[in-house]
């Protein structure tokens, strides 16, 4: 007896829509067994890791706060994965963002003025943008694969804001800790509900992400970056450049990945630190495939994961619950989506030998 | 004679379609046997049954006169059953004698077996050195080489599918004095064709299926070939109507001296092309496959760029730097050999691929927002104007049937009053029907004074429809020749490559 696979010959909307709510059933189903396999109760864990951080405001609060830059990013990787664009960098834009906007706001540290904190901004989208312009450059120049450019060079761009914070760019007056000042208020996002973290950047992330719906559902550049990832050659036919579209999916997922950087220094951080993300570019990675790389369907990924940070966090307080186990859940999920997504277009039957 | 092998009443069943339907048909030793029928017949998924590929759901087979049951195609090959499918399965950058012994479940030492390529290939008059790389080889060395796998194994029974389609009528020609050949010796061949006139030249009988059925056996020698059609297609062919050649007009699209060097290392180099193409006429342009037909295609739709711009002009206008978008504001539209994923995105619905092909001229962009009302009315036009049977305007494109999916693409260029149109193989995979529609459709199109290129590699077609015609033979296109006065036999030299002829 031998299995084989073999592709399903109609692949039913509703089991690719359902196949995220499938991965996250099956993704507590085995976080129920994992847990009680370390000696916790299970459902105890369950409920300090999923429900728990959804019952107060702060906890919701921190969930939006997290969930934000996740989507911001994930919509910007989903127009490139569309496009067969593969950016796996956005943690090294997202840290050329948090450096340029970082930059800015200590260039004029001190100063008043309402401009600085959209300079800013501006200028966390721009380190961003012209950190993915790397990858786009040898893409289309050398057909270079973006996979490894954009990948190695997130690691730089870590030891990059390293080197300025352990060097020129450390606090004069901060007994000697890698981190820079603490930027002055006019360089800082304002807070938009009282008694959270929840600030201004919270709400553009979600602007943007409808913005990039609208883009990708009503325009022809959004249907030219759907058929250049469908069918290289329809596009070609079309007369859509595929370079253009491979420039154009890097500078706006690099972009949005910046802003998101920017985002995290001048909002719930305050100051150039040698670590600013938890690895929210590659986590977004995952949230861009869980909401189906759709704008709307990433708000939810977004939010989803950010609870896995929360409840991850929450659950090592109160149960006591190792770190790891955020890692691992994250993990589990994309696993079971990916395998459930397989299953959804293929199916496997036993052959007689 | 007792027949080599019998076909009983086979049944096969594929979701939504019964491929064949209680099929039965007897070679015997020594015959040129036929399988006549159109695509989608149920030729295939025949041989395939014979072959080992695919099980019958019912009914049988005896091989010798004894009931067999072909598990797989090493049985099949173990009973003495070769068969040469219409696509090779070669490797490249490996040498004829590698991609046999690959092909053969005992292939013994390979010095010897150079040998008996070397034997073989001398006997039935297949020249063939077993040391060149199959990279450097024709498409007609290639299909010897699969004929020389079989023969290693003396087949009964030799199964040809649709072997002559990618051969220039001189091949084929020497192709059949080697079937002769093998025949004569005793081997059975079942010989899948659509092609009348070489059924009736080669082969003793012929089984023709229709829909999956057995609609009638003749003997082709006795048979005229409007007779054995219309048993094929089930009804009389309408001849396409053809306008008097009228007097051409204006110069449309003038080709002047493109060369189009490629990167691809089995590509084809485009050498000094020149032509052009008038308004009013149905420009053809033969060639056996792979002798720059994509090339050319791509390089006049603007899929791939010329080195200079003027090596291109549409209507005056220097196009050569120009991408496909830009050519078509010139009116060039293009039906590319490919249906799904180059003419169409096959996941995506018919509305949507009538902005792929028609937001250029249409006007179906507003800001750069698409006008989905628009392109609605549109996708409408073309699906009634061109007989485009679909169950919504939201279907899949990937999920219409090959000529229905053409018919729509023919629909979605037309409809947009090209100034130039070219079409590659725009009939090739479609049935009867349809193919006599698309036809139509080109000669009206021409008619009311657009200048039709049409790149193909069916001859009979091109004769038919063009009102004239140039040869393509590795990268370089002959002079234009009037259709009504070149013969079949000299477009032939013209693409085995014997210029000035």
């Amino acid at each position: 007896m031998a299995l084989k696979i073999e592709p399903r010959r109609e692949v039913s909307r509703a089991l690719v829509y359902g196949t995220p709510v499938l991965a996250i059933f099956l993704t507590v189903l085995s976080g129920f067994f994992l847990f009680a396999v370390m000696g916790y109760d299970p459902l105890t864990a369950l409920y300090f890791f999923f429900v728990a951080p959804l019952l107060s405001l702060f906890g919701l609060s921190e969930i939006m706060l997290k969930a934000a830059p996740l989507i911001l990013i994930a919509v910007g990787l989903a127009m490139g994965f569309r496009a067969n664009v593969w950016n796996i960098g956005a943690e090294g834009q997202l840290t050329c963002g948090a450096i340029a906007g970082g930059g800015v706001a200590l260039l004029f540290w001190g100063d008043e003025g309402v401009w600085i904190l959209p300079l800013v901004c501006f200028a966390g989208l721009l380190g961003g943008m012209l950190y993915a312009a790397i990858p786009a450059f040898l893409k289309t120049r050398y057909e270079v694969n973006e996979i490894l450019t954009s990948l190695m060079l997130s690691y730089v761009a870590t030891l990059l804001l390293s080197a300025l914070v352990f060097g020129p760019w450390k606090d004069p007056m901060g007994f000697n800790f890698p981190q820079s000042r603490m930027f002055t208020d006019s360089a800082i996002l304002p807070i938009i509900l009282e008694g959270t973290r929840l600030h201004l950047g919270t709400v553009i992330a979600l602007m943007i992400a409808v913005a990039v719906w609208v883009v990708m559902s009503f325009t022809i550049v959004g249907f030219q970056l759907r058929v250049v990832g469908l069918a290289p050659a329809a596009a070609r036919f079309a007369g859509f450049s595929r370079r253009r579209l491979i420039w154009l999916a890097l500078l706006t997922s690099g972009g949005f990945a910046g802003l998101a950087g920017a985002f995290e220094v001048v909002g719930p951080i305050g100051q150039l630190v040698p670590v600013i993300s938890p690895g929210y570019g590659f986590t977004a990675i995952i949230v861009a495939f869980l909401g189906r790389l759709h704008p709307l369907g990433i708000i939810l990924a977004g939010l989803l994961m950010a609870l896995s940070y929360i409840g991850g966090e929450n659950a090592q307080v109160e149960v006591g619950l190792p770190q790891a186990v955020t890692g691992v859940f994250q993990g589990l999920l994309l696993f079971f989506l990916l395998a459930s997504d397989f299953l959804a277009r293929y199916r496997i039957r036993r052959v007689p030998s | 004679m007792s027949p080599r092998l019998e076909v009983l009443g086979v049944t096969k069943q594929f979701p939504g379609v019964l491929a064949n339907d209680d099929v039965s048909l007897s070679v015997t030793p020594g015959e040129i046997h036929a399988l006549l029928g159109e695509n989608g017949a149920g030729k295939s998924t025949l041989v395939k049954m014979i072959y080992g590929v695919l099980h019958p759901d019912r009914g049988s087979l005896e091989w010798d006169g004894a009931p067999v049951r072909i598990n797989d195609p090493r049985a099949a090959r173990k009973l003495g059953i070769g068969m040469v499918f219409q696509h090779f399965s070669l490797f490249e950058a490996m040498t004829v004698n590698e991609n046999i012994a690959l092909g053969m479940d005992q292939p013994g030492d390979m010095a010897s077996l150079a040998t008996r390529v070397r034997q073989i290939s001398a006997d039935y008059g297949l020249p063939l050195d077993p040391d060149r790389s199959v990279y450097s080889l024709s498409v007609g060395e290639r299909q010897r080489i699969e004929i020389v796998r079989c023969l290693l194994q003396n087949p009964k029974l030799l199964i040809m599918d649709e072997p002559t389609s990618v051969l220039t009528p001189q091949e084929v020609e020497r192709l059949f004095e080697t079937l002769r050949k093998i025949a004569a010796e005793g081997c059975s061949i079942l010989y899948i064709s659509h092609k009348l006139a070489e059924i009736k030249a080669l082969c003793d009988r012929a089984t023709i299926l229709r829909g999956g059925r057995v609609v009638a056996e003749c003997d082709p020698r006795a048979e005229t070939t409007a007779a054995m059609a219309a048993m094929m297609i089930g009804e009389e062919l309408t001849a396409v109507k053809r306008r008097a050649s009228t007097a051409v007009g204006e110069a449309r699209m003038v080709v002047d001296g493109l060369f189009l060097p490629v990167d691809d290392l089995h590509g084809v180099n485009l050498r000094n092309i020149s032509f052009t193409a008038h308004a009013g006429e149905i420009f053809g342009i033969a060639g056996v496959a792979g002798n720059g037909q994509n090339e050319l295609h791509a390089a006049l739709s603007g899929e791939f760029l010329a080195s200079r711009p003027e090596e291109i002009r549409v209507a005056g206008q220097a196009v050569g730097h120009l991408d496909a978008g830009a050519r078509r504001q010139f009116g060039v539209g293009s039906i590319p050999e490919e249906r799904n994923g180059h003419g169409a995105v096959a996941s995506m619905n018919l509305v949507e691929n009538v902005v792929l092909g028609a937001h250029h001229r249409e006007n179906l962009l507003a800001v750069g927002f698409i006008k989905r009302a628009a392109a609605q009315a549109f996708t409408e036009r073309v699906v009634a104007g061109y007989d485009v049977r679909t169950p919504s305007t939201a279907t899949a494109a990937g999920s219409l049937s090959g000529g229905n999916l053409q018919k729509f693409i023919v629909g979605r260029e037309i409809l947009q009053k090209p100034a130039v149109l070219i079409a590659s193989q725009p009939t090739w995979g479609v049935d009867a029907g349809a193919a006599a529609r698309i036809h139509q459709a080109l000669i009206d199109l021409a008619a009311a004074g657009a200048a039709v290129i049409v790149i193909s590699q069916d001859l009979d077609e091109l004769m038919a429809i063009s009102n004239r015609l140039a040869v393509l033979n590795v990268g370089v296109l002959s002079p234009a020749l009037d259709t009504a006065q070149v013969s079949v036999a000299e477009i032939g030299l013209l693409m085995g490559g014997v210029h000035g002829a």
